[in-house]
């Protein structure tokens, strides 16, 4: 059986939004948030990972999501009511908040455009991490629109491949959220 | 030093944990993957096994048990096809919140991922139509699992539980200390509502002039004194009720101020008064598809308050003015206080009611006479009359015989009415019946059926005859899947495409083959005799009732319309339907 989907009234303007989910860190619980979104055609923009605790219990989940209004809010009722979630915080609501992700950029090139690929990212305080006599592997750390910027300059300069880790975020201030 | 006198199998322990729980009875069948548990079992005399003839027997038949006696229904299954045939019970405890725990066995720990005989991801398979689950990987653990489950399985939202357990897990040793050790409380839904809303509520519940009570089955989740509370408050709001299918019984049917089911297949009057209301209070009901007709045509004018224990379900479809978290059954306490504190008295609904009693004039449930032929709502309308002094748990199983059960047959207390609303599972009436008369041995209770979906379960007739389970089954045979037929009739020109019953069993010998008593109803003068023996037999009774073929399920809101559009008996509505109309359902 479908359902039917929200006839809006007014068609409600699409937001980006990052949440952070705190979750116990048991097997399975990443197909679980993962399914959700897909089961109920959510979108993931990003999905970072990784457990924060000394004894591993913990995992702290970072999605990026976006869509109307009430859709965000759906996403937050239907994370919550997950049995082995702690807590949702939408970054984006609450703010000010911080958001970070980390890339390495691989550009391969001689001669000029090396030298180019090489101030740009001394611009964009990327580091070398990698480099032999015709390529160099950048570690390259910000916001996703810098590293969009960054790498948009490298496909110019002999871009060869891109790996990103997704965002993670934090709130603003001494407390935590 | 390991202490021998407190060591116990996992199998064991699993049974043990049970026992503790409170389990009087467990839906299972065995297979390679729970034969410690089996084995665990065998001669206990504290938990009885009904032993299935199918999976999915086992998880409706626990479905059965738990609507009809408020406690979590217990499956035991095995590995691989065990655990997949039990799914769809599963998917619909979820859909319709059923508490319910299902222990499926697992290949041993080392041979999970392996492609092992028998094995099934189990846990992957059940991860998004559970409301949680597990695969216990130390004996250590099962206690605490279990203690974990019944209490997820039942707190909230109720809804499935599955817990997988390999088979070396069963057979190793741990501590049982005959104390399950409660895990720290990660799951604690809100059950009672702020005061301030609470008071909103009232206040604006106060000044309707058109308000309506739009309840669900979440009403019958939370309990019967939540039922109790709905009469309470309606008598001293004086506002008119209406139901979903799940919901039905909260409020008694005999009622004036009752307006019968509403939505797809509801009365003209609940979804006229859903229309035109000018506040709706929704307590634990879900604003589902079948319910709302066209979404920006539903009930337009009014505020609408919503109380439900998931919030999840708030403003899922239906945007609202109000949303309250909380326990149906303690919210409603709340109000009835606040309303009382706050010194409120009923509003004057003189024209509200006169308005409604317009559209009760209508008489939307009329149907046709044919004489010596019986009319399926005849039938289901004989069968409410005759058995009424016993009041009788009905389950049913799915297409225009449920509607007309729950448009016929009327319901004055809750967990009398068991029915496969959100999934809309074929095949589920037969063991929910089986499993609500496990729990209730001395109750009447009846599945009203389809010739179609009766044979989806009909293995099932075997179970009752083990236990002497005296279950009725009632079929409206009319040889065709008739919902099926109603819609092709109604979208497809009549283009019957498979849906017509072909080579049915002779259902009274079929029935006296698996020791029943079978009864065959043909015509009009036969109908209350035969309705009659079958309460009179002691026995699982099978009725095979013959109806009229082409009767229709009115009134009817068209997939997709609004309130205002419906079709009742009589409207002439064959014919065709454009792609857009035709790609709902
Ligand atoms: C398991 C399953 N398969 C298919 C359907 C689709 N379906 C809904 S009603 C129906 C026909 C039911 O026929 P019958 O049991 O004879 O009842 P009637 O409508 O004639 O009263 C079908 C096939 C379903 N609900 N469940």
């Amino acid at each position: 059986m479908n359902t039917q989907t929200i006839e809006p009234q007014a068609p409600e303007t699409q937001e980006r939004h990052v949440l952070t989910i705190t979750v116990d860190n048991e097997a399975g619980i990443l197909a679980k948030i993962a399914g959700l979104f897909t089961a109920r055609g959510y979108n993931i923009d990003s999905l970072t990972v990784a457990d924060i605790t000394d004894n591993h219990e913990v995992s702290r989940i970072t999605i990026v999501t976006h869509g109307p209004p009430s859709i965000i809010d759906q996403i937050r009722a239907q994370l919550e009511r997950l049995v082995p979630v702690h807590k949702v915080v939408d970054l984006t609501e609450i703010g000010p908040y911080v958001e970070r992700e980390l890339a390495l950029v691989k550009v391969a090139g001689t001669g000029n455009t090396r030298v180019e690929a090489l101030r740009m990212a001394d611009i964009f305080r990327a580091k070398v991490v990698d480099t032999t006599t015709s390529s160099f592997v950048f570690e390259l750390t910000g916001s996703p629109d810098k590293i969009d910027s960054f790498v948009a300059l490298m496909k110019e300069l002999g871009l060869v491949e891109v790996g990103r880790t997704g965002v993670v975020g934090m709130v603003r201030g001494e407390t935590a959220a | 030093m390991i202490d021998v006198s407190t060591q116990r199998s996992g199998a064991e322990i699993l049974v043990e944990s049970l026992v503790a729980k409170g389990v009087e009875f467990v839906f299972g069948y065995p297979g390679g993957a729970v034969l410690p548990i089996y084995d665990a079992l065998f001669g206990d005399e504290r938990i009885r096994h009904i032993l299935v003839r199918h999976e999915a027997g086992a998880a409706h038949a626990a479905e059965g048990y738990a609507r009809a006696t408020g406690k979590p229904g217990v499956v035991l299954v095995t590995s691989g096809p065990g655990a997949t045939n039990a799914v769809t019970g599963i998917a619909d405890a979820f859909m319709d919140s059923i508490p319910m725990v299902v222990i499926t066995g697992q290949v041993p720990t080392g041979l999970i991922g392996t492609d092992a005989f028998q094995e099934a991801d189990t846990v992957g398979i059940t991860r998004h139509c559970t409301k949680h689950n597990y695969l216990v990987k130390d004996a250590n653990e099962l206690a605490t699992i279990v203690d974990e489950a019944f209490h997820i399985a039942t707190a909230g939202r109720p809804g499935p539980v599955v817990i997988d357990i390999p088979k070396d897990v069963q057979i190793a040793t741990a501590r049982w200390t005959g104390q399950v050790n409660q895990r720290r409380t990660r799951y604690a839904p809100q059950t009672v509502a702020p005061a301030d809303d609470i008071a909103r509520a009232v206040a604006l519940i106060a000044a309707a002039e058109a308000p309506i009570f739009y309840t669900g089955g979440g009403i019958i989740n939370a309990g019967p004194e939540a039922s109790r509370r709905l009469r309470d408050l309606q008598r001293l709001t004086g506002a008119p009720v209406t139901s979903t299918l799940m919901g039905l019984g909260a409020f008694p049917a005999g009622d004036p101020a009752w307006l019968g089911m509403l939505g797809m297949h509801g009365t003209y009057e609940a979804n006229m008064a859903m229309n035109k209301a000018d506040l709706i209070i929704a307590l634990g009901a879900r604003f589902d598809d079948r319910v709302t007709g066209r979404l920006d045509a539903f009930s337009p004018n009014s505020l609408k308050i919503h109380v439900d224990i998931d919030r999840a379900s708030i403003n899922k479809t239906v945007r609202v003015d109000l949303p309250i978290v909380g326990d149906c059954a303690v919210v409603l306490d709340q109000m009835i206080e606040a309303w009382l504190a706050a010194g409120h008295s009923a509003a004057d609904l003189t024209d509200w009611n006169a308005r409604i009693d317009g559209w009760r004039a209508r008489k939307s449930l009329a149907y046709p006479d044919r004489g010596n032929e019986i009319m399926p709502q005849k039938a289901i309308e004989r069968l409410y009359d005759l058995t009424r002094a016993h009041d009788p748990v009905i389950s049913t199983e799915v297409g225009q015989h449920q509607m007309w059960a729950a448009q016929y047959f009327h319901f004055h207390s809750p967990n009398k009415w068991l029915t496969s609303g959100g999934l809309g599972t074929m095949g589920y009436g037969l063991p929910a019946a089986i499993g609500a008369q496990a729990g209730l041995p001395d109750r009447l209770v009846i599945d009203i059926a389809g010739d179609a979906s009766i044979q989806m379960n009909i293995q099932e007739l075997g179970t009752a005859t083990q236990y002497r389970l005296p279950v009725k089954v009632f079929v409206l045979n009319n040889e065709w899947m008739g919902m099926v037929r109603q819609w092709q009739e109604l979208t497809y020109e009549s283009r019957y495409s498979n849906s017509y019953s072909d080579s049915l069993p002779d259902f009274v010998k079929l029935a006296e083959a698996y020791g029943w008593k079978g009864i065959r109803i043909t015509t009009m003068d036969e109908l209350d005799a035969g309705i009659q023996a079958m309460i009179d037999h002691p026995g699982p009774v099978f009725v095979d009732c013959l109806v009229v073929k082409e009767a229709n399920c009115y009134p009817m809101i068209p997939s997709g319309a609004a309130h205002t559009d419906m079709i009742l008996y009589g409207d002439d509505v064959a014919g065709t339907m454009d792609d857009a109309a035709k790609a709902l359902v």
